[in-house]
């Protein structure tokens, strides 16, 4: 048993030592000595139980900024570095995660994909400066960019994502005054963020005279029989799932089992990927579901993808037959918003590494009208945005893919949110969180001025 | 179980307890980077309190409980509500009317402790821990109707010092941890904690020589749950700063567990050691691992890497080392002291 | 109330009775291993994972049915032997807790290996059932959960013939009914934990098809073993037919509570009603339906 007992304290003292080394703040990075470079700190899940959405949008991103550095040497010469840091999607993790990759110098913004690690971060982000990206969810009132200068749900909030879905159900029946009599139910995950959108299915409902229901799944979401029993007596006309990871296959193969037909099941955006149907075998064919990026890789930008990258073997993604998924279609809008947002600032500050606070005026000025998106080779893959100082969501545009078995096909035309009903509510809420954390609104003039470069 | 437990406060000499007050309330503020508070040292003083909770509860007491995490829940909750719909409470306030709403919903679920033994008693704390989960996210009362249950922290004021900064949140949770592990001390070399561990070696033997042993179990669950709800009000006010009933599901009740068996059942040090570990473990392997590996492996599988040799660590010292770090630390000192004989 | 949906209620009934099987699958996992060791298990969430993943990466990759059923049982045969020697043998004479912490640990390893060697895609699972609901008598009743049924019920009858006909089932029980008993007949214990686990396995192995085939496979399969756990705690953590009676109960009323009660509460009560079901019901039979009384000599 000494043997054993020296071994292990050898090796806890080894260990001690090793981890006291590594836990200084990283000096071990490679400097922006030479050529200007731009850092992007990647949050990162790809193990865990979303480990399939995270290695597509995280592939798909990366595969953007390796296309950008290939291709084109950078953004105007500015060299476009990044690395990983595992979370798991926990939000600890992503807390040590900031904390430890905040020290490389010219960080551009920060994109962890997760509404539990945002929440975690905005305090911290908004002191460091550097921008807040949540991408298609997020923090509702973080839209209003009086109150929350640095965070940005680009393209989506969940108020958006509700009011596209509903729009989208008015113009399957024929207009939105069709609406008035039909049932809806919405399935939604049991947890907050599941919760999030009854108030505004509420309001719609009055507006529009239809009746919605709410029925919880509880986390997460193996069992649904009983949720679909009602469901069948209820007979919706629609059903509206707003789920996340395996309630969504579930979802699909119960309402196989109970007979509901996957034709009238509509799937919110985090329901609307490969990873969520093909489990559920041919029980989610006919399923229809939202998504601000269409899916597949007939578009200029994803074919350069292929050719630049995977043909050579640098592609991120493992298996090549995921290129073009929901998942990685939308790590590269979002790899084309952030590299944009950055040349946007480069064309004001200078053709270098950026500040956060100059990444952050560079993404509100961040406008890609359709003519824009296609010069990028994104034509059809998403519309088109338009952020400004006060508003980070972007008004991005949805359209809905419909599952035929094997892959998403696009069945409608483009389709706005209400964004006009939406502000108010948006700005009331948000008015109310500055007032509890003391916080005075921007204004525009407060946009404009920007922090000088402190790395 | 060690008769540590019988021990007085685990450390050996007043100079020990010395220097680790020195080095935690002087030598990491001044010399300690951002990283190492923000990531490390404020986790790990939340973590460690809740296994010194625990510990009263599953080491001393010999009560099983899979539901450390919910009591930490009720307590940042509670903190949350008390702060902000009683106006002028001062925060240490809140802080101890949020431990002792913890204590309440502890007692609550620990009444099954009368009847129940073993794993069915570990099953049944389970209830607590799906329960509580369900009502926080259930009833946006909890969260003041946030429309995505999240809760942010408020800023923190100490005797009219602002305290929100990184440095002033860590002196506050230090302070905090140090009265209630002083607290825990003292209940567990009280009678009150001979009377635990009476009830934990031989519960009938314990009823016949006169230990009250239904008031000594609701006992053990109360205290065990005042200290894990201020526990979960550290993690949510000083740490992460926002809060969900997410982030205190099953795998926190079972990592909090897994610092007290870890640690050392029955010790008091036991919970900062385990702590110490489980923080700062994987953070050192996933560092490691990338310099030693950087890009050959993403971080996916390295991650799981960590996952197996977290899980063997914890066979490996359930084998190896059962009463825990805590043995382990005291053994070595004594192996120092004392030349070995030979073997 | 107007008029009480009587078959809206069979329904229900039916539904959730089909569902309980499903669990009681899982819990007899448990039952096997807790027998005969005394040891709760918690890593059979892993393993009916791991069972799954192995069986459909291997199908995937073109093997055929029959074979990758194969190799994936002798995976769980060698998962089953490997725990005996590396982490029950070591761990023989220590409190029930620390075994119970040990399969913990072994639940994170064998998770992490899951993952590690095939990937954390997800996977869909087709057993060739078409889950076509048909109506009897105007009850809805699902074509696939009836089939699980079935599996389950053979399964079953095929354990307990087992143990009561066959040598190795009659050493088990000798086992389970007293370890120093057994070992002065001549059993060898280890061989006997080793084989118990691998039975185990096979049975996590169906458990994680029918499983599998029902929600998919992926990470969150392991989860279900928290359905087992209220299951095992109203059978009796020792009795296969505690499981089945047990499994019945749990899912028949959480189904029922979360249809009924839940329209009072909002719902979601799924997650804990089995919970608090078993805690009410232990608070009355303090080891379950069909557990072994403990007696306590003062």
């Amino acid at each position: 048993m000494k043997t054993i007992r020296t071994v292990t304290k050898t090796a806890l003292v080894a260990l001690a030592l090793a981890g006291a080394a590594s836990l200084a703040p990283a000096t071990n990075f490679v400097s922006s000595a030479h050529a200007d470079e731009q850092y992007f700190p990647l949050q990162s899940y790809r193990v865990g139980p979303y480990a399939a959405g995270g290695t597509g949008f995280f592939g798909g991103f990366i595969d953007y900024l390796n296309l950008i550095n290939t291709r084109d040497g950078g953004v105007n010469g500015v060299k476009l570095t990044w690395d990983e840091c595992e979370t798991q999607y926990e939000v600890e993790r992503g807390v040590e995660c900031y904390e430890r990759q905040k020290s490389h110098p010219g960080a551009a913004a920060w994109n962890p994909l997760s509404v539990g690690i945002a929440y975690a971060m905005i305090d911290r982000i908004t002191t460091d400066k550097v921008p807040l990206i949540t991408v298609n969810h997020g923090r509702t009132d973080s839209t209003d960019g009086r109150v929350f200068p640095f965070v940005f749900p680009l393209l989506l909030n969940p108020y958006s994502e509700t009011s596209g879905i509903v729009n989208y159900l008015a113009s399957r029946e024929g207009g939105l005054e069709k609406l008035k009599g039909k049932k809806i139910v919405v399935l939604y995950h049991g947890s907050p963020y599941g919760k999030e959108t009854i108030p505004i299915y509420e309001l719609l409902a009055q507006k529009y005279g239809f009746e919605v229901q709410q029925i919880e799944v509880p986390h997460p979401g193996n069992e649904q029989q009983s949720q679909w029993l009602t469901i069948r007596r209820a007979k919706p006309d629609y059903v509206v799932l707003r789920g996340w990871g395996v309630m969504n296959p579930v979802a699909l193969k119960t309402a196989q089992k109970v007979g509901y037909p996957a034709t009238k099941i509509v799937g919110n955006v985090w329901s609307n990927s490969e990873e969520d149907v093909i489990p559920a075998g041919d029980a989610a064919i006919g399923y229809t579901a939202i998504t601000t990026q269409a899916s597949g890789t007939d578009y200029p930008i994803v074919k350069d993808i292929v050719k630049t990258l995977y043909d050579q073997g640098k592609g991120n993604l493992e298996d090549k037959q995921r290129i073009g998924s929901v998942y990685h279609n939308l790590g590269i809008v979002n790899g084309i918003l952030n590299v944009e947002a950055i040349r946007i600032a480069q064309e004001k500050f200078g053709k270098r590494t950026l500040s956060g606070d100059e990444v952050r005026w560079g993404f509100e000025h961040l406008k890609l009208d359709e003519g824009k998106v296609e010069a990028l080779g994104a034509k059809g893959l998403f519309h088109s945005i338009n952020v400004s100082w006060d508003n980070h969501e972007g008004e991005g545009y949805v359209t809905f893919q419909q599952w035929d078995g094997k892959k998403w096909k696009v069945v409608s035309n483009w389709i706005a949110p209400d964004w006009a009903l939406l502000r108010p509510i948006i700005e009331k809420s948000a008015e109310a969180y500055a007032k509890d954390k003391g916080i005075t609104l921007r204004t525009a003039a407060d946009a404009e001025t920007v922090a000088a470069r402190t790395n | 179980m060690t008769t540590n437990a019988l021990r007085p406060k685990t450390l050996p000499s007043w100079l020990l307890l010395v220097l680790i007050l020195a080095l935690a309330y002087a030598v990491i503020p001044l010399f300690g980077t951002g990283y190492l508070i923000e990531a490390i040292m404020l986790p790990f003083l939340a973590l460690s309190l809740a296994g010194v909770g625990l510990n009263l509860l599953t080491g001393y007491a010999g009560q099983v409980s899979l539901g450390s995490a919910a009591f930490m829940a009720v307590g940042a909750f509670a903190a949350f509500n008390f702060n902000l719909r009683v106006d002028g409470l001062p925060l240490l306030v809140s802080l101890v009317a949020a431990g002792l709403t913890a204590a309440a919903v502890g007692i609550v679920f620990g009444l099954p402790s009368l009847r129940l033994r073993g794993f069915y008693l570990a099953v049944s704390t389970l209830a607590a821990q799906f329960f509580v989960q369900w009502a926080l996210t259930k009833f946006s009362w909890f969260s003041n109707n946030n429309p995505s249950g999240v809760i942010d922290a408020p800023t923190i004021r100490l005797a009219g010092i602002d305290m929100t900064s990184s440095l002033g949140r860590y002196y506050f949770a230090l302070i905090v941890v140090s009265l209630l592990t002083l607290f825990a001390w003292r209940v567990a070399t009280s009678q009150t904690g001979r009377n635990f561990i009476a009830v934990r070696d031989n519960e009938t033997a314990a009823n016949f020589i006169g230990v009250p042993v239904l008031k000594t179990k609701l006992l053990a669950f109360g205290l065990s749950s005042f200290i894990i709800g201020i526990a979960g009000a550290l993690w949510a006010f000083a740490y992460l700063r926002t809060v969900e009933p997410a982030g205190f599901n099953l795998d926190r009740s079972f990592q909090i567990l897994f610092i007290v068996i870890i640690g050392g059942l029955a010790t008091i040090r036991g919970a900062f050691l385990g702590a110490a570990l489980i923080v700062v473990f994987p953070v050192v392997l996933s560092r490691v691992g990338s310099l030693v590996f950087g890009s050959m492996f993403d971080s996916g599988t390295l991650d799981m890497t960590q996952r197996i040799v977290l899980g063997a660590l914890i066979i490996a010292f359930l084998i190896l080392e059962p009463d825990g770090l805590a043995a382990l630390s005291h053994r070595l000192r004594l192996w120092r002291q004392a030349p070995a004989p030979a073997s | 109330m107007a008029d009480f949906d009587y078959l809206f209620f069979l329904e229900v009934l039916t539904g959730g009775l089909l569902s309980g099987v499903m669990y009681s699958l899982v819990a007899i996992g448990f039952v096997l291993i807790y027998k005969t060791s005394g040891v709760l298990n918690f890593a059979q969430g892993s393993i009916l994972l791991f069972a799954a993943l192995t069986f459909v990466s291997l199908t995937e990759k073109g093997v055929p049915f029959a074979l990758a059923l194969a190799v994936t049982f002798a995976a769980m045969v060698a998962i089953g032997i490997a725990v005996e020697r590396v982490v029950l043998r070591p761990l023989v004479n220590k409190p029930p807790i620390t075994l119970f912490m040990a399969t913990l640990g072994l639940s994170y390893v064998i998770e992490g290996a899951a993952q590690l060697l095939w990937g954390t895609q997800v996977h869909g699972l087709d057993l060739g059932i078409e889950d076509i609901p048909f109506e009897f008598h105007g009850i809805l009743i699902s074509t696939f959960d009836l089939f699980a049924s079935g599996v389950a019920a053979v399964m079953v009858v095929g354990l307990l013939l087992f143990f009561r006909y066959t040598r190795v089932g009659l050493s088990f029980r000798a086992v389970a009914d007293d370890q120093f008993a057994a070992l002065a007949v001549g059993l060898r214990l280890p061989r006997i934990w080793a084989t118990v686990w691998a039975a185990s396995g096979l049975v996590a192995l169906v458990a994680g098809l029918l499983w599998g085939a029902r929600s998919g496979v992926q990470f969150s399969l392991s989860l279900v073993v928290l359905k087992a756990l209220p299951v095992l705690v109203l059978g009796g953590f020792d009795s296969i037919a505690g499981a089945i009676v047990g499994g019945l109960i749990v899912g028949a009323s959480e189904k029922l509570a979360e249809v009924y009660l839940g329209a009072f509460i909002g719902g979601g009560i799924e997650g804990w009603f089995a919970y608090v079901l078993a805690l009410a019901f232990l608070l009355v039979r303090p080891s379950g339906l069909f557990g072994q009384n403990r007696v306590e000599r003062v």
